[in-house]
């Protein structure tokens, strides 16, 4: 493992969303910091940073994981996914994202990225999930707005629809 | 005929949100330079400041300043506050702090990192202050004063009588009294405070980019504290928001921090609160203690209410505090026809994080005391909860009523909202519910709460708070203006900017389809934006977004400006197409002629008359489109020399009933079943309404069983992160039956009324009428947490009671 000292910058290199990207940074920075800020990726979003909103939540090497308790040293050489994957090329939203536009799964939108890269992780393992499943999974996650109810539906519809992460 | 208005499109927001394209605050780009701002707080509930050195921060390369509160008080003003004796507050603690969290120092550097590295560098020394964190005991005249210049910690109170209520209390059957204490909370959006602030010092004026919420007359309070003029305060709003509840309000001190040291450091300044910061230090609703009393005749009608009214407003009053108490002033006696009011409002400061905005607004608090009353009204006089909401709530035929306070209720029919809820079985479906529950040994209770929703404020219901007298001096203020502006470009794009912030609600798809209604074109055609630029966009004092403003404002200066364009592009065809204005018809993107199809231009053809042709236009026509609308209600009139007050200008109806178990063995409060039954008028957007009414009762229930800011008895505050401050997950939400009437507003074009805040204020009072119904017990404390119904139940056991939002016991 490469050694790195505490206060100086060092070079980070990952995959973000099937690209090479690198940046520089000090080995505390966190990874939600260095995505945003360095590399400009600001889909991701910060809630809370101590892990319990999961505004943050990003799928590194396809598992999702809270990137405000990640450090961008610990991405090194890894893949990391973000919600600006999610759409098509031409802006096309995919069947998760399609179906929290028809329940109103969304008000605001700022914790909504976390909930779509943790299901887009879970439904790729389970793509059969029950109600009880996804609630489950989505007790991880903070929303203000919506009371939940218009995302639990989205979710269902999305698991329902066969291939709710393409 | 409706084309688009009223239908349950979907939101033109989602794409980009869902793609992570949005554009908040912290996602925008800063001009280069940029530096960082990181805020050292109070450790303190309450100490005098003796030193701070800043040498050694200031000795490490990267650190452009380490501002205090000497720096501030040097360059601006303290705040403006609607009371005297004025309360100074400083956008830093001067002398003395005065609450944990209070912002004490700011360091500034090249980094965020660098500047929290620099604060540990930062020697503070305080000496302890005497806190006082119980609003009781700070009335007190032993009490430590929080300010010492104010003689007293209960800083306003106001007496105010409606009919005769001497009188109907003497000539009652009976009296029913009860005490409630309604805890501390916030909605705490999940997108956290953000500032970016430039001095620019040739013009002396300062640029600021923050998610600022409104309403708008808080910018005068920021320029004055500047010591600028409004112009000079250049304040501009991005496109999204990561979700307010009211809480972004309280973002302003920051703006004028930010600013301060972007002038000190010569540099843009950004500052980004993190989630420690916002739970114990951004904003709080009040907590509030009511002791509400009625004279009743022995059928349960109510004659006289009689409410003293004591509010815990923290360490400072904030504009435009004292809100929660006054906002309701008119409402007071809720839904129900009571001709007699006394009404007691104290104004009280306490060693805890200033209270200020927050959905419910006063709502809250005040059904919490009035509907938990109803309900003893009936245990007292033996009689059915729901027949004492009957036989007391307005009738249909008496509006537009008149309450006793002064609001002006415009439309409703109550009677017929409760029964339409309670029928289809679903009462006796809650009845048989409680009878399983019950006949097994599990403690079930049934709760109703029957409440009135302002929407869009008076701006003068403030003033209520001064005397008659001492209104008379500045002159009157009433009114709510809102401000829309359509554009129609030469090609024949239409766009609309208005004068309210983004937070999520949908807003940009509710003005497409008013705007679409009048013009005959696809919401898609129309381009709504609403980042707000305070130099180069309409706004007045009422602008923002917050008390329910949208659909009886913002909206219907959308449609005002809209029919007026439409009007003119009218005039402009008929002359085209030889036909007479009233002939012409919008549809499907053409300008026509009602009688013959065939008698027709695009609409684009015809806008680009107005900017390529005005020697086409009709004679004394002005060529241009482009149509600013100014909404200004009348019926919003300042508060009369009775301190009577139309504190708002449309009223709608909530009326909620629920059944709720208590676990025998964890204290758990589990809401079995929940239909709320709501009349907001005319909905614009039934998709978006459902999604408000979804939010705001889900953030009914974290008020009534989660969420409370707690303090000890020394104010020092136990709700730091999330883990301890306990907002709801999916898990905790049940599901609601959401049911529905319209009476149109008659004092709207639109007829839309308010619809977010209703279950904000309904859900506390249904649930703790509930629980009182399942425990036999007549003080339930919210958030009725297990440990709360615990101690209800166990009573056998030595009492302890948890530390509150009042501070200790």
């Amino acid at each position: 493992m490469r050694r790195v000292n505490p206060d100086e910058r060092a070079k980070i290199a990952f995959w973000l969303n099937g690209r090479r990207v690198s940046g520089e940074a000090e080995p505390r920075m966190l990874l939600t910091d260095f995505l945003r800020h360095v590399l400009g990726a600001t889909g991701t979003h910060v809630g809370c940073e101590h892990g319990i909103c999961g505004s943050c939540t990003v799928l590194i090497d396809g598992v999702a994981q809270r990137g405000c308790l990640t450090l961008a040293a610990q991405a090194e050489e890894r893949a990391v996914t973000t919600v600006e994957s999610l759409a098509g090329a031409d802006g096309a939203l995919n069947a998760l994202q399609t179906a929290f536009q028809k329940h109103h799964a969304l008000q605001c939108g700022f914790c909504t990225p976390g909930i779509l890269m943790s299901f887009t992780d879970y439904f790729a393992r389970n793509p059969n999930a029950s109600e009880a499943d996804i609630r489950a999974v989505l007790g991880g996650h903070l929303c203000r707005c919506t009371g939940y109810a218009g995302i639990v539906e989205a979710l269902v519809e999305a698991s329902r629809s066969g291939n709710p992460a393409a | 005929m409706s084309q688009v208005l009223g239908k349950p499109l979907l939101r033109k927001e989602d794409p980009v949100l869902l793609s992570g394209r949005g554009r908040y605050a912290d996602d925008l780009p800063v001009p280069n330079g940029t530096v960082h701002a990181h805020i050292i707080r109070s450790p303190h509930a309450h100490a005098t400041i003796l030193r701070i050195d800043a040498s050694a921060a200031l000795a490490e390369a990267g650190v452009w300043a380490v501002v205090t509160g000497e720096d501030v008080r040097r360059i601006s003003d303290p705040f403006l506050i609607a009371l005297k004796p004025q309360i100074n507050q400083w956008s830093l603690a001067v002398e003395r702090v005065r609450y944990f969290g209070e912002p004490v120092a700011l360091v500034v550097a090249d980094t965020r990192y660098l500047a929290e590295d620099a604060a540990e560098l930062v020697q503070i020394d305080y000496e302890p202050l005497p806190a006082v964190v119980d609003l009781e005991a700070a009335r007190s005249p032993s009490a430590p004063l929080l300010h010492p210049e104010a003689r007293t910690n209960e800083i306003s109170v106001r007496r105010f009588s409606y009919g005769d209520p001497k009188g109907a209390f003497e000539g009652a059957d009976a009296r029913v009294a009860l005490t409630l204490d309604y805890p501390r909370n916030s909605f705490t959006p999940i997108e956290c405070y953000v500032v970016v602030a430039e001095y620019r010092p040739h013009e002396k004026s300062y640029d600021v980019l923050a998610n600022f919420q409104g309403p708008f007359s808080t910018h005068a309070v920021m320029a004055r504290a500047l010591r600028v003029p409004g112009t000079k305060l250049r304040l501009r709003i991005p496109p999204d928001s990561g979700g307010s509840f009211g809480i972004k309000l309280s973002i302003f001190p920051y703006i004028v921090l930010a600013a301060l040291a972007a002038r000190i450091t010569g540099r843009p300044v950004k500052w980004v609160e993190d989630r420690a910061e916002h739970l114990a230090a951004a904003s709080s609703g009040p907590n509030r203690i009511t002791e509400i009393e009625a004279a009743v005749r022995k059928d349960g009608r109510i004659l006289a209410l009689r409410l003293d009214q004591i509010e815990d407003y923290g360490a400072f009053l904030r504009a435009p505090m004292p809100g929660p108490l006054y906002r309701m002033h008119g409402a007071v006696t809720g839904a129900y026809d009571i001709a007699n009011v006394e009404v007691t409002n104290r104004v009280v400061l306490t060693n805890k994080m200033p209270a200020s905005l927050i959905r419910g607004f006063g709502g809250p608090q005040l059904y919490m005391a009035l509907e938990r009353l109803v309900q003893r009204i009936a245990i007292e006089l033996h009689l059915d909860p729901l027949e004492v909401i009957k036989r007391n709530v307005i009738a249909r035929e008496k509006f537009p009523y008149k309450a006793a306070a002064g609001a002006l209720y415009d439309s409703g029919d109550y009677l017929r909202a409760v029964e339409l809820a309670v029928g289809n079985g679903r009462l006796e479906d809650l009845k048989r519910r409680r009878d399983v529950a019950r006949a097994a040994g599990r403690p079930y209770g049934i709760g109703f709460a029957a409440i009135v929703e302002p929407g869009m404020s008076n701006m003068g219901y403030l003033s209520t708070l001064l005397t008659a007298e001492a209104r008379d001096k500045p002159g009157p203020k009433n009114g709510a203006i809102s401000m829309a502006t359509l554009n129609i470009d030469p090609l024949g794009a239409v766009s609309l900017t208005a004068d309210v912030t983004v937070q999520g609600q949908g807003h940009a798809t509710v003005l497409s389809q008013i705007v679409a209604e009048q013009l005959g074109l696809k919401v898609g055609d129309i381009t709504v934006i609403l980042e707000l630029d305070t130099l180069k966009d309409e706004w007045s004092i009422a602008a923002g977004t917050y008390s329910c403003r949208f659909s009886p404002g913002a909206a219907v200066a959308a449609h005002l400006a809209a029919v007026r364009m439409r009007d003119k592009l009218a005039e402009i065809a008929a002359k085209q197409l030889n036909i007479l204005p009233d002939d012409v018809e919008f549809a499907d993107g053409m300008i026509g002629s009602r009688n013959n199809p065939d008698n027709a231009l695009p609409f684009g053809r015809v806008a680009g008359t107005a900017h390529w042709s005005p020697v086409m236009l009709p004679e004394g026509m002005p060529p241009g489109l482009r149509e600013t609308a100014v909404w200004s209600p009348p019926g919003l009139e300042p508060p009369s020399s009775e301190d009577r007050v139309n504190t708002s200008l449309t009223y709608g109806f909530v009326f909620d009933m629920c059944g709720v178990e208590i676990d025998p063995l964890t204290f758990e409060a589990r809401v079995d079943r929940y239909v709320s039954m709501h009349d907001a008028g005319r909905l614009l957007n039934p998709l978006i309404a459902m999604g408000q009414m979804r939010g705001s009762f889900a953030q009914g229930i974290a008020a009534a069983l989660y969420e409370e800011f707690v303090y000890d008895e020394n104010g020092a505050f136990l709700s730091g992160t999330f883990a301890d401050y306990l907002v709801p997950t999916v898990g905790e939400i049940p599901p609601v039956e959401i049911l529905h009437m319209e009476t149109p507003s008659p004092f709207t074009p639109l007829g839309a009324k308010g619809i977010a805040e209703g279950n904000c204020m309904s859900v506390p009072a249904c649930i703790a009428n509930a629980i009182a119904d399942a425990l036999g017990v007549k003080d339930v404390r919210l958030p009725a947490t297990p440990r709360r119904l615990h101690a209800l139940m166990a009573a056998a056991e030595p009492k302890r009671p948890p530390p509150t939002s009042r501070g200790g016991r």
